[in-house]
């Protein structure tokens, strides 16, 4: 006990001791500044200035290190010469001379002809159901919307329409756009980052590709319906992300594909897309605007074709302007993935809504496919038939699938150059024209698409066209074919 | 000036960040304000988002441990352990701001959005995580808030007439694009008449207005291009100047100098790093700015553009129909030449009651257009009743269909305007913008008042837009009227008594300027002109 006494004592006497040396101290270094001499002082004072002002300089850019004078700026200005807005266009330039048609029964140029060109599946471009139901609500809504969904742009009719389309498609919830284009290139942005990856179909549409331009994520393109190609690039993405797990833990990772594609007319391979997605673990978009209310047995799309749970694509986007016959467009999922939409999809927030009378004619159309499933049924029939006298036309051959209603026709033999191409295959539309069959050249940006489809010649078939009018269609390109093509 | 009642500092110390340089260009004075925050209103309604904030944290708190149910919408089961679609603090101000006052958008209604509107009444019992529709129709609620500045939203009329003949002579869709199978007779006559009534050689017309500014700007400019835009232009000129690939540089709003700035910048030191000539420069603006008020300084804009050798590309999506003593837009309001615009863009959502937009300008550039356009080559066309709409509304705003009507609508809305905003400052509110645009900003700032504003005046049966962040800066949240030709002198009286009330009992009215005498009213206006 005492031992400890005297320990303690001791240090406190220590503690007392050290506050006097260090007054002490203090005092010492007083003293030294009194009586050091100035020079001493006013060099250390300097130096002291001079890293404070190089704390707070800024960094010194070295590609910077010119400055022109005023006058050398008003030379540049003078001399510089923009290039002019646009380049000029040649004078026959296809788009140029439009055919003006007017009616439905596509009344071109003055001549009536029958239709094989226009998007119209199910014929319900001249229902007249459709028609009394669009008028209705232009007589009680009027033409626009006049403002956002958010701004008093939502009418009663787009919610009728959506919840229609969610019962339609056995979702939870869909989301309509007021243009179809816009559909898809605004949905893909809204969940896809900066960062993200995304796995494409070459065969990709163009808005699907201006939606995946905006996105800004990391695009990877895998071979047209080739399963192993896209499976090889998602083992490369695992092994990746296996080398840095924390960058692999928010990277998201999507695959994009359509139903029916437009440029090739062929169905993707859904039930093997579905397996890689729980593999990987990636997210299918899923585009169906050609495959809506033309594929499956009521119409639901591709994956009413193939049987698969449509729980298991995250998200299906369509345009209600070919099988529908309205404009517009919407998708439809889980509200976990649907609702983010409202928010963030940019052609929904920032653009009018659809005008009341489209949402009423695509209403009246999804009643008309819901009464009368065998429509369907009756489409397949049709693309059939065509798809088997299509085949063996001499100079052509056919591109697409059997139960693909738009086909194309492409030159068996390309003379090496796509504008002569374009310009055989424009000779046989117009000699089809003439002989009051309306067909169109599949149109592209040439510039603008990152892989560019051959030239060809697009047919689409609907339920309204016989079995006349579709021998005679045949029958004129074959002529036209052995006419232009010697 | 010997103004009674006006002693003191002149009021116009208060207005115009943006001074006037070149007054000489301007025909008519240009008046336009933004009034600065008060500083005490600054640091109450950040301290009111600090607030919510720690709330939001402390819910999601809650949540995250089943303390509070959860009623976000979850993944599912099976595919819990993919990478998680959304970042959670990406929709941390959804879930815990807008959530609370999500009631005061997206309200459905079930009538023509004209003067007067019915909205479908609906209720939510779980604080606005889902709302359910009672049945009943709220009638006559007095519309602030749509675009329809002219008053052509109706159902009976001319318009709607020739509208109803369309539908039944071509239908409603048109399944194809415009280079394939979806040109039509109808859309060739609106191009022209479009033409006719900007003064411009060519134009033409494509389905969206939003689309319109996408998918154009892509085909006009590319890489080795530089696109000089507002800072406040809308989200379709930012994605369209995107998807272009061009250098992208922001001047501040409506701000000449720093336009000129940049301009003498880009032009001396050309592309960066290669300091290559710019191959075209490319200055985007638009007409009437709709969350601001603001009017683009156009003459100074023209001065600029051919002093530089630049293009201009006007985006006249709100000004079009509703400025300018003919309604031909802001190249109208002063007395400008169209041919000064190379690129004169507009939509027909707003002041004629239908939808899509449209390109005017050279016929070089409306061929160029049609060829290499996205819209022309993908998109479908517009449809026929909604472009037969525009034809009947246009020629009645010229004056063509044989009646005054149109120049009747212009008058209208233009002192509907002049009335409204005069009102409005003469209660205290601050309001932004220019005093001749139709689109009225009034400033709530807090964000409790956000919700408290929409939901007053719903009570009081008048239909506000208000309007917070992300759309406008953190702080300036705020309520905006869009006042219409269709709108009678009664109708702008009861939307201003009830504002006034909501006013008095939220504690709106921030202004801080003199204000002049009531009875005063014209002659006070008059005068400040001649200042």
């Amino acid at each position: 006990m005492t031992s400890q006494f005297k320990i303690a004592t001791f240090y406190l006497y220590r503690m007392r001791q050290s506050w006097t040396t260090y007054l002490k101290e203090l005092l010492e270094i007083v003293h030294y500044f009194y009586f050091a001499p100035a020079y001493h002082l006013i060099l250390e004072g300097i130096l002291i200035l001079w890293i404070i002002r190089l704390l707070f300089s800024k960094t010194y850019k070295l590609h910077e290190t010119y400055k022109l004078t005023e006058k050398e700026k008003e030379d540049l200005i003078e001399e510089w010469q923009p290039d002019p807005l646009v380049p000029p266009v040649s004078k026959d330039h296809p788009s140029l001379s439009y055919d003006v048609v007017t009616g439905h029964k596509i009344t071109i140029n003055g001549k009536e002809c029958i239709n094989f060109a226009s998007f119209n599946f199910l014929g319900l471009l001249d229902n007249e159901r459709v028609k009394q139901k669009a008028l209705a609500s232009l007589k009680k809504y009027g033409v626009g919307t006049c403002g956002p969904r958010g701004f008093y742009g939502t009418f009663d009719v787009h919610l009728e329409l959506e919840s229609r389309l969610a019962k339609f498609m056995k979702t939870e919830e869909a989301i309509i756009y007021s243009y179809g284009f816009a559909t898809i290139a605004s949905a893909i942005p809204a969940y896809s980052k900066r960062g993200d990856i995304i796995f494409v179909d070459e065969a990709a549409c163009f808005s699907i590709q201006k939606g995946l331009q905006a996105s800004r994520s990391f695009i990877k393109y895998f071979k047209h319906n080739d399963m192993e190609d896209l499976e090889r690039m998602l083992k490369e993405q695992e092994l990746e992300d296996q080398k840095n797990p924390r960058k692999a833990r928010v990277t998201r990772k999507f695959i994009v594909v359509e139903g029916l594609y437009i440029n090739t007319a062929d169905i993707c391979p859904l039930p093997e897309l579905v397996t890689l997605k729980y593999k990987y673990k990636v997210r299918i978009f899923l585009e169906e605007s050609m495959s809506f209310g033309v594929l499956g047995e009521h119409g639901r799309g591709v994956t009413e074709h193939f049987g698969v749970n449509i729980d298991d694509i995250d998200l299906i986007s369509a345009n209600m302007e070919n099988a529908v016959a309205s404009i517009g467009g919407f998708c439809c999922g889980r509200s976990f993935v649907i609702d983010h939409q409202r928010l963030s999809g940019q052609g929904y927030c920032f653009s009018a809504s659809l005008p009341p009378m489209l949402a009423a004619a695509a209403i009246e159309a999804l009643n008309i496919m819901e009464e009368d499933p065998e429509i369907f049924t009756v489409l397949r029939g049709k693309c059939k038939h065509v798809h088997k006298a299509l085949q063996g036309i001499p100079g052509l051959k056919l591109v697409g699938v059997q139960s693909a209603p738009a086909l194309h026709l492409q030159l068996e033999r390309s003379s090496g150059s796509r504008d002569s191409d374009m310009q055989l295959l424009r000779t046989i539309v117009e000699y089809c024209l003439e002989r009051r069959v309306a067909l169109t050249l599949a149109r592209y940006l040439e510039k603008e698409e990152r892989f560019l489809p051959s030239p060809s010649i697009r047919v689409v078939v609907t339920v309204e066209q016989t079995e006349e009018d579709v021998h005679n269609a045949v029958s004129c390109i074959q002529e036209a074919a052995s006419a232009v093509l010697k | 000036g010997s103004i009674p009642g006006r002693s003191g500092p002149s009021v116009w110390s208060l207005h115009n960040q943006n001074v006037t340089h070149n007054s000489s260009l301007y025909k008519k004075p240009f008046e336009e304000s933004f009034e600065e925050t008060p500083l005490l209103v600054a640091v109450l309604t950040y301290m009111g988002y600090g607030i919510l904030t720690i709330f939001g944290y402390l819910r999601d708190f809650l949540r995250h441990w089943s303390i509070e149910k959860c009623q976000v919408a979850r993944e599912k089961e099976e595919q819990k352990d993919f990478v998680p679609l959304y970042q959670d603090f990406e929709n941390f101000y959804t879930r815990n701001l807008y959530m609370r006052i999500r009631d005061n958008w997206n309200r459905p209604i079930c009538s023509v959005p004209g003067a007067k509107m019915d909205l479908v009444e609906s209720v939510s019992h779980d604080f606005n995580w889902t709302f359910e529709h009672t049945g009943r129709v709220v009638k006559d609620v007095i519309n602030m808030g749509s675009y329809n500045y002219l008053g052509f939203a109706e159902n009976n009329g001319a318009c709607a007439d020739a509208a109803i003949e369309a539908t039944e002579k071509y239908g409603v869709g048109v399944a194809s694009s415009r280079c394939e199978m979806g040109n039509l007779d109808i859309h060739e006559e609106l191009e022209r008449l479009v033409a006719r009534f900007l003064g411009v050689e060519s134009s033409m017309a494509f389905g969206m207005g939003f689309a319109t500014n996408s998918m154009n700007i892509p085909a006009l400019t590319g890489k080795g291009c530089l696109i000089l835009s507002d800072e406040l232009n809308h989200a379709s000129l930012v994605l369209g100047a995107r998807l272009a690939g061009s250098t992208i540089r922001v001047f501040k709003h409506n701000n000449m100098q720093s336009l000129e700035k940049l301009l003498r910048d880009a032009i001396a030191h050309g592309q960066p790093r290669t300091h290559r000539p710019w191959k075209k420069i490319l200055i985007v603006v638009e007409g009437i700015y709709s969350m601001e008020g603001s009017i683009v300084r156009l003459p100074e804009v023209v001065a600029l553009k051919k002093r530089y050798k630049a293009y201009l590309y006007l985006d006249e999506a709100h000004s079009i129909g509703a400025l300018g003593p003919n309604g031909r837009g802001v190249v109208d309001y002063f007395g400008l030449d169209p041919k000064d615009v190379d690129i004169m863009m507009g939509t027909f959502t707003k002041s004629f009651g239908a939808a899509g937009g449209y390109i005017g300008g050279k016929k070089e550039l409306i061929d160029y257009l049609r060829c290499h356009s996205h819209s022309a080559l993908y998109a479908i066309s517009m449809s026929p009743p909604v472009a037969q709409q525009i034809i009947s509304s246009m020629k009645s705003i010229m004056g063509e269909d044989g009646t005054t009507l149109g120049a009747d609508r212009l008058r209208q809305l233009s002192e509907n305007t002049t009335y409204f905003r005069r009102k409005l400052r003469e209660m205290g509110f601050i309001i932004y913008g220019n005093d001749d645009s139709p689109v009225v900003p009034m400033m709530l700032y807090m964000p409790a008042k956000i919700g408290a504003f929409g939901r007053e005046m719903l009570k009081r049966n008048i239909g506000t837009v208000v309007v917070g962040f992300p759309a406008t800066p953190i702080i300036e949240s705020r309520a905006r009227f869009c006042v219409s030709a269709a709108h009678t002198r009664e109708m702008l009286d009861t939307a201003l008594e009830a504002t006034d009330e909501v006013g008095d009992l939220l504690q709106l009215k921030y202004s801080r300027r003199e204000q002049p005498l009531p009875s005063l009213g014209w002659m006070a206006e008059e005068s400040l002109l001649q200042d």
